[in-house]
């Protein structure tokens, strides 16, 4: 009742709006006798409820531990290859679970190392942080920030999940193929892919799925958030996150459909024997291939790098959103900066358009195209630098609140910017000739995915996790987890610029002990990585134990008594105008509506500390209609 | 876990979904169907793309009029139109509130894509016996996909109409609007399929 | 934006206030009538056009280049009638102007890849 006292803005009209309340929830209760009485078909079948849901909420927790389990066996997947790197040719029982063909003997072979390479990344990017970003941290926030009843098309958001789990199997499934799954690396740059073995179909047939998957995904996410949103959420009070997927739905519309060509024009390659990708002349393994020929291998980077360098921006924004609402409530301050934020995430998102064949300077391009590319690409950095630097700057004079889905927050604002800074000099030119495909590139946007992203994305889960289920991750476990994870994950990266700059080239099978230039320095860090991703790895069992008995606790009805429904005591939406979980029916009994900014936390001259978007002002009063959240929900919970 | 139990059912009230949001001017589905256009923008430009840049770069490029049949071409072009037009029609016969109008227009739309891709069929056959195929060289490979993804999504539209014209013309009895709402969007993406084969059909069949 | 009696008005009837959903559906029937006259009269201009673009390709011999162009304009006239009038999108919410724009936009950016990729090979 701490919560009820803090939000009481002194005036009367807030008990009778309470006494409407219970009357409207005793006359829910009836309606829902009624309904239990009448019918037995009031309860839904296991299958419509669990399976195919067409609830947001629960579409969004399919799509989280679907992505959270790709997470882990692209996690595993990199384990291996970490082995290898850290003492090549060695034998190590773990490398039998792939097989007599990929590991006689316990020892790796080389083109199962190319595979273990392609599908950690496909698998990390595609089935991974994606879909959990988008598919289950929108999916679940999105509606519930911006007071929404559902996504606009609940049965488009169940396709869209259908869709993404059918192509994640159809990668796995892949690993069975003869001659082994995709082996051309996430970015399946022809003509190598065109002449791979037959998992590479598969691969394509699967991302065919995932793209579709995100298609119909990004249109439910935009008509969602233009159409229903709650009355009085004009865009400029849109909690950040919901602005991030905005965006991040726009460039997921717009920059997968030239993949979707791709893969399209690739799968004629590989099966009508077509030569969109092959140009005249080729010789493999000393023989002609028998293609027509006069294709261009180019083609597929323009069109991947089309897509993908929007699909870098798709792995980030969402990570900032999130990021931004966990610093803003546990600063207990708005946001510095959230117009040019904002206004930055949207320039962003246009600019990720044009600086794709930055990816491809090293192709043959004339200096005229790289110098426009370079260009913009330096451009593209200023919005990330603002966002970033708004974030730091709202750190400023706050009593900050070091729980742990605020230290997850905090270390991706580090990590992030060596993430983003260590991409300048790929991004310009002539220092790419030198630094291009070391592992450098490696250690630069596995910053900026690992423990940027996906940190950012941990902060998430322990931030949101007591909306979900009611119940709150334990605290001491989850410090554990972050200083761990932390001191590793630089452990593993932070070498490989050493190693880039060095020269060390990345996708080497060995990690580079066969070249003299590079012997040196591998032989002196690889090792010490690898025992950092054991420790990573270790580091997540607290994790996943946590995760688990919390999530299987609440899925047997056990709450935590007293953690309330806005247990951080947070002003968006999600928390302040529907229990934790959510309704089942329409997430709120009654529309929200919406009577200020997002971050109203320590204003001025109010005597509470924060106030809910959902907050009528002062005066006049409401008549009917509007929720009053905490007040409402503290007495439900009763 | 009662709290994740989802509605489920139509019966949930999703805003906007018949009527338009006043400050947009929208319904829901027209403003997703925009959207997936979009998409579809992109999807064909990146194929459009491929073509100028296969081509710019190649050292030959065969002509499209030398062996394709354009004959059956213009005629597929004048069908597509006219199924266009009908696709308008049975809509507006909806918004009149005749539903038996708008069934005969919406069977005629129907009967020109199935004629569509019937000649598209005999073209392809055609092709085939003449030994020309899609790796015979890129024209050929660019044409074939091309053209089939089109046809894909002419048969996309087919089975939609199908079933407006079956199971899903129970809704206007209860909700005509909505009904006629339906029509408006399946007809937008028909529009763009069409729009889609005015491009196509001379810069494959005429260049 | 920051007045929020402006933005919240409790108590409108949306529905009370439009129609069938399309901007056009509050039309009375002449209107949607004349309407459907002149999609008839569109599908007579886009039949012609279409007529003239396998005539010009037939009969004016054009070199390459001129053809594509000819081809090209007719196309896009061709076009334009299609999404302006059975689309109607010359009536049409400025939500989804928006939409468009953007959408052309990158689709411009889209096209200039093969210009990228020609325009200036290395060592030219």
């Amino acid at each position: 009742m701490a919560l009820r006292r803090q939000i009481r803005v002194g005036s009367q009209w807030m008990y009778a709006d309470e006494a409407h309340k219970a009357l409207r929830e005793a006359l829910r209760v009836m309606e829902d006798e009624k309904a239990a009485e009448g019918h037995g078909g009031h309860h839904q079948s296991f299958i419509r409820r669990y399976v195919f849901s067409t609830d947001h909420k629960w579409i969004g927790i399919q799509y989280g531990f679907t992505a959270l389990l790709f997470l882990l066996l692209g996690f595993c997947l990199m384990i291996l290859m970490r082995l290898q790197l850290g003492w090549p040719g060695q034998a190590f029982s773990i490398m039998k679970v792939l097989g007599e063909s990929r590991a006689p003997g316990g020892v790796l072979l080389p083109e199962a190392y190319n595979q273990l390479g392609a599908m950690h990344g496909t698998i990390m990017i595609f089935l991974g942080i994606v879909p959990l970003a988008v598919g289950a941290f929108g999916n679940y926030l999105v509606p519930l920030q911006i007071g929404a009843p559902d996504m606009a098309f609940p049965k488009l958001n169940m396709a869209s999940y259908w869709c993404y789990f059918p192509g994640g199997l159809i990668m796995l499934a892949s690993f069975l193929a003869p001659g082994g799954t995709a082996q051309s690396g996430w970015t399946s740059y022809p003509p190598l892919s065109v002449i791979a073995s037959q998992g590479q179909t598969w691969w394509l047939i699967g991302m065919v799925f995932l793209i579709t998957s995100s298609l119909l995904g990004s249109v439910n996410f935009i008509v969602t958030i233009i159409q229903l949103r709650a009355k009085g959420l004009t865009y400029m009070r849109f909690p950040f996150f919901v602005h991030a997927q905005f965006v991040t739905s726009f460039l997921l519309l717009l920059a997968f459909p030239p993949l979707e060509a791709a893969a399209v024009l690739q799968l004629m390659d590989r099966i009508a024997g077509t030569s969109f990708f092959l140009p005249s002349g080729l010789v493999v393994s000393g023989q002609a291939l028998a293609n027509a020929g006069g294709g261009n291998p180019l083609l597929w980077q323009h069109l991947f790098w089309f897509l993908a360098h929007p699909e870098v921006y798709v792995l980030i924004l969402p990570a900032m959103g999130i990021v931004a609402e966990i610093i803003a409530n546990n600063t207990r301050k708005p946001l510095w900066g959230y117009k040019s934020m904002v206004f930055a995430t949207v320039f962003l998102g246009f600019m990720s358009f044009v600086v794709w064949a930055h990816h491809m300077f090293l192709t043959g391009m004339g200096t005229t195209i790289s110098a426009f590319f370079q260009t913009t690409t330096m451009i593209i950095s200023i919005p990330s630098v603002i966002i970033l630097s708004s974030l730091f700057i709202s750190l400023w004079g706050g009593s900050i609140r070091f729980n742990t889905p605020m230290l997850f927050a905090l270390a991706f604002l580090p990590m992030f910017g060596i993430g983003g800074l260590t991409g300048l000099p790929l991004g310009l030119a002539a220092s790419d000739i030198h630094l291009h495909d070391t592992y450098y590139v490696i250690g630069h946007f596995h910053y900026v995915v690992a423990p940027g992203t996906i940190f950012a994305m941990f902060a998430g889960i322990y931030y949101w996790f007591p909306k979900a289920t009611g119940r709150k991750l334990n605290d001491f476990w989850g410090k554990v987890h972050f200083w761990v994870s932390f001191v590793c994950i630089n452990g593993i990266f932070f070498p490989m610029f050493a190693q880039g700059l060095a020269g060390v080239s990345r996708r080497l099978y060995d990690g580079g002990m066969q070249y003299a230039h590079a012997k040196e320095i591998a032989s002196q860090t690889n090792p010490f990585m690898s025992i950092c991703a054991i420790g990573l790895l270790a580091a997540q069992v607290p994790f996943i134990l946590n995760f688990f008995y919390n999530a299987i606790a609440a899925a047997m009805g056990r709450r935590d008594e007293g953690l309330g429904s806005n247990p951080w005591q947070a002003t968006t939406m999600e928390w302040t105008a529907t229990t934790s979980p959510p309704l089942a029916h329409g997430n709120f009994e009654v529309l929200p509506m919406v009577y200020r900014g997002p971050y109203e936390y320590s204003v001025p001259g109010e005597t509470a500390e924060y106030i809910p978007q959902n907050m009528p002002l002062a005066e006049p009063a409401p008549r009917g209609g509007s929720l009053l959240p905490a007040t409402a929900v503290a007495m439900r919970e009763n | 876990m009662d709290a994740h139990a989802s509605a489920g059912h139509a019966e949930l009230e999703i805003p906007y979904n018949v009527h338009p949001r006043p400050d947009t001017g929208l319904y829901n589905g027209k403003l997703g169907v925009w959207l997936f256009l979009a998409s579809e923008v992109m999807l064909f430009g990146a194929l459009f793309s491929s073509l100028i840049l296969l081509r710019t770069g190649a050292e030959s490029w065969p002509r499209g009029y030398e062996f394709l049949n354009v004959k059956l071409a213009t005629f597929n072009t004048f069908i597509l139109i006219l199924s266009s037009v009908t696709v308008v029609m049975a809509w507006s016969h909806l918004r009149l509130g005749d539903l038996k109008k708008g069934r005969i227009y919406i069977s005629a739309t129907v009967l020109c894509a199935l004629i569509f891709l019937t000649a598209k069929a005999f073209e392809y056959s055609h092709e085939f016996q003449e030994g020309r195929f899609p790796k015979t060289n890129n024209f050929l490979a660019i044409y074939f996909t091309m053209t089939g993804l089109h046809g894909l999504h002419i048969l996309g539209g087919v089975i939609v109409f199908l079933y407006f014209l079956g199971p899903g013309a129970k809704m206007w009895a209860k909700e005509p609007e909505r009904y006629t709402n339906r029509i408006e969007i399946v007809g937008l993406y028909w529009h763009f399929v069409d729009l889609v084969w005015i491009f196509l059909f001379p810069i494959l069949y005429l260049m | 934006m920051t007045d929020p009696a402006a933005a919240v008005e409790p108590g409108v009837d949306v529905h009370e206030h439009a129609g069938v959903g399309d901007p056009n559906a509050h039309h009375s029937p002449e209107q949607i009538r004349k309407e459907m006259k002149v999609y008839l009269t569109v599908f007579v201009g886009l039949a012609i056009l279409t007529a003239v673009t396998v005539g010009a390709c037939y009969g004016l011999n054009l070199p390459v280049h001129q053809a594509i162009l000819v081809a090209l304009i007719i196309a896009s006239i061709k076009g334009f009638l299609v999404a302006g009038f059975f689309m109607h999108l010359l009536s049409e919410k400025k939500v989804i102007y928006g939409v468009l724009i953007l959408t052309v936009i990158f689709f411009i950016f889209l096209m200039t890849l093969p210009i990228s990729h020609h325009a200036n090979p290395f060592g030219s």
